[in-house]
């Protein structure tokens, strides 16, 4: 599978990392090389091998529905991030976090 | 052209637990904000989410209920996109092994106009285990968005269904039926203004009579009844419009807006989604074995499907009534008690879907604010059994025990409604009546049978309403010779 700059960039976007245009090539040549690895291993055959989806052979634990938390708004709310602007102010409001306007 | 609507739901119920899917904070509605985000649903880095095991009791719970295979293994996956509500960059999901497969729930569709009530199997796909975002809150600082992470974390379960419904009645009959059922089982409490239950619905339309579907849009979001069946009729309508004037229909997410009554894409830049999902290394796989579903199951109360069935041959009520009384638990309940209070199925069936149900909605009453109690239903029941009262009478003292005028007894008395069943005095009615209407009975011996109903209609007049039509029928056929 061939990768182009255009797909580096769509998936850099979507993972939000800032790729500069001369790093695009970089990144390109070092992805494709890791999809020719995957192409490597799917040549593979795997029939009848349930995937692996996870490295240990173990089953997820549960946890009883009791409630273990108590509430520490004012500790997690004293490390939030700054406003900004040379503002050192958390950007809390009225117990909101706040965060640039998003409106649909 | 003729065109078929196709329709297909996503339904989001909200596990009625009392902590967050992956951690012990607490799930009640209306805290102050994020005086119930722990650091697992803000996301501090580090932390890792442990699996509710009431959460996973509840998806056994209706994939029982909607006899769907329930995976041996199912696994969890990361979705991510980016969005201030969602601080992990992720939602925790279940892609390619969800815990609920195949499964079905039967619908009844009501009557409309002249298109007669009928019932429908629409198939499940599947069902997974989800947790939900926090909320934004616009408005609160100019130029920010608030941010309240108390919902971060809530467990979902996301129902899917095939695209096998055909019209918007479906769809809601459907989407009432998934909704007493998962409040029947006890997952969910239903709550739709609280967002306990919401609903995503896809549209499509095609040429009816043929296989390939068409274009669909999803109507995000609908969280009552009404707005679903006005959005899907709208969006049908627009659809068809749009293909009839020679346009094409793209794929898209649209909102519904109950102000107009319209539905509006939401902007489409965003929208093409590419959520990347793949196994979570955080979670291990979740097993579910046989005896987790046989210790479920032991704890689930009667399905209404099992009930329904019981009706029909405990009962000898029909498939519709049967269905009509297992629409909701709590009716089911008041018809049972009835029952065992003392009345016959039958009447006890028509009135609860009858006089009960029609005062309830009229007067936007849920049963247990009814001022009729089951056992109060039953006594009344039991008066009309034995012919004290007629099946008129029964509904002036039904009229009175609702506003509360006391007891049955009591009121047939107070308002003299006892019935007259002493065939004496309904000979000597009878008597007078067929003096005072000579005509008439020369129309009955001269064959015509209308005059036959006139005459029992004089009779039941001159008895105030009191005589019991049975007998006034049989006493009226032997004094005319029929």
């Amino acid at each position: 599978m061939a990768l182009s700059t255009e797909d580096i960039k769509k998936i850099a976007h979507l993972a939000r990392i800032e790729v500069s245009d001369s790093d695009a090539a970089a990144t390109l040549s070092k992805l494709t090389g890791i999809l020719g690895l995957i192409e490597q291993m799917q040549a593979v055959n795997t029939d009848g091998i349930v995937p692996m989806s996870h490295s240990q052979d173990v089953v997820q634990r549960l946890r009883d529905d009791v409630v273990t938390k108590t509430n520490q708004r004012e500790a997690f709310q004293k490390i939030s991030p700054a406003i900004g602007n040379g503002s050192e102010a958390r950007a809390v409001d009225g117990g909101l976090y706040l965060v640039p306007k998003v409106i649909e | 052209m003729e065109w078929e609507v196709v329709i297909g739901l996503e339904t989001h119920t909200q596990l009625r637990t009392n902590t967050k899917i992956f951690s012990g904070a607490s799930t009640t509605y209306g805290a102050e904000p994020n005086t119930q985000a722990c650091e697992v649903s803000i996301a501090l880095p580090g932390v890792l989410p442990v699996l509710n095991k009431e959460a996973v009791n509840c998806a056994i719970q209706f994939g029982l209920a909607v006899n769907a295979e329930i995976a041996p293994r199912s696994v969890f996956a990361r979705k991510n996109y980016f969005y201030p509500d969602l601080p992990k960059g992720y939602q925790i999901s279940q892609y390619e092994l969800p815990v609920v497969g195949k499964g079905a729930v039967t619908i009844q569709v009501p009557a409309v106009g002249k298109n007669a009530a009928y019932e429908k199997v629409i198939n499940i796909t599947r069902a997974h285990l989800e947790e939900d975002a926090g909320k934004s809150v616009h408005g609160a600082v100019e130029g920010m968005s608030g941010i309240d992470l108390n919902r971060a974390g809530t467990p979902l379960l996301e129902i899917v269904t095939e695209p096998d419904m055909r019209s918007a009645a479906e769809a809601v009959a459907y989407a009432k039926k998934l909704h007493e059922l998962v409040q029947w089982i006890g997952i969910c409490d239903g709550n739709m203004q609280e967002g306990s239950f919401r609903c995503d619905v896809n549209v499509s339309v095609r040429p009816k009579g043929t296989e390939k579907l068409g274009t669909r849009r999803e109507i995000k979001n609908l969280n009552s009844f009404k707005f679903m069946q006005q959005a899907i009729e709208y969006e049908t309508r627009w659809q068809i419009e749009t293909l009839e004037d020679g346009g094409t229909i793209q794929q898209a997410t649209v909102l519904f807006n109950p102000d107009t009554g319209e539905t509006r894409a939401m902007r489409s830049k965003e929208e093409a989604n590419d959520y990347r999902y793949f196994p979570d290394p955080d979670l291990l796989p979740l097993a579910i074995t046989e005896a987790d579903k046989a210790r479920v199951a032991a704890q689930m109360p009667e399905l209404p499907e099992a009930m329904k069935l019981r009706f029909e041959t405990q009962f000898g009520l029909t498939s519709y009534d049967a269905a009509s009384l297992t629409a909701s638990r709590e009716l089911a309940q008041y018809f049972v008690e009835t029952v065992d209070a003392g009345a016959d199925a039958k009447p006890a069936a028509n009135w609860v879907m009858g006089a009960i149900s029609a005062k309830l909605n009229a007067e936007e009453k849920t049963l247990a604010a009814s001022p009729v109690s089951a056992v109060n239903l039953a006594s009344l029941l039991k008066r009309i059994a034995d012919n004290t009262i007629s099946n008129n009478a029964a509904k002036q003292v039904f009229e009175a025990m609702w506003n509360g005028e006391g007891e049955v007894d009591a009121i047939i008395d107070a308002k003299g409604l006892k019935q007259v069943s002493d065939t004496g005095a309904i000979e000597a009615i009878i008597d007078e009546v067929l003096a005072a209407n000579a005509a008439m009975v020369e129309e009955f011996k001269a064959g015509k049978e209308k005059a036959f109903n006139a005459l029992v209609g004089q009779a039941m007049k001159a008895s105030k309403g009191k005589a019991n039509p049975a007998q006034v029928n049989e006493v009226l056929k032997k004094k005319l010779g029929a």
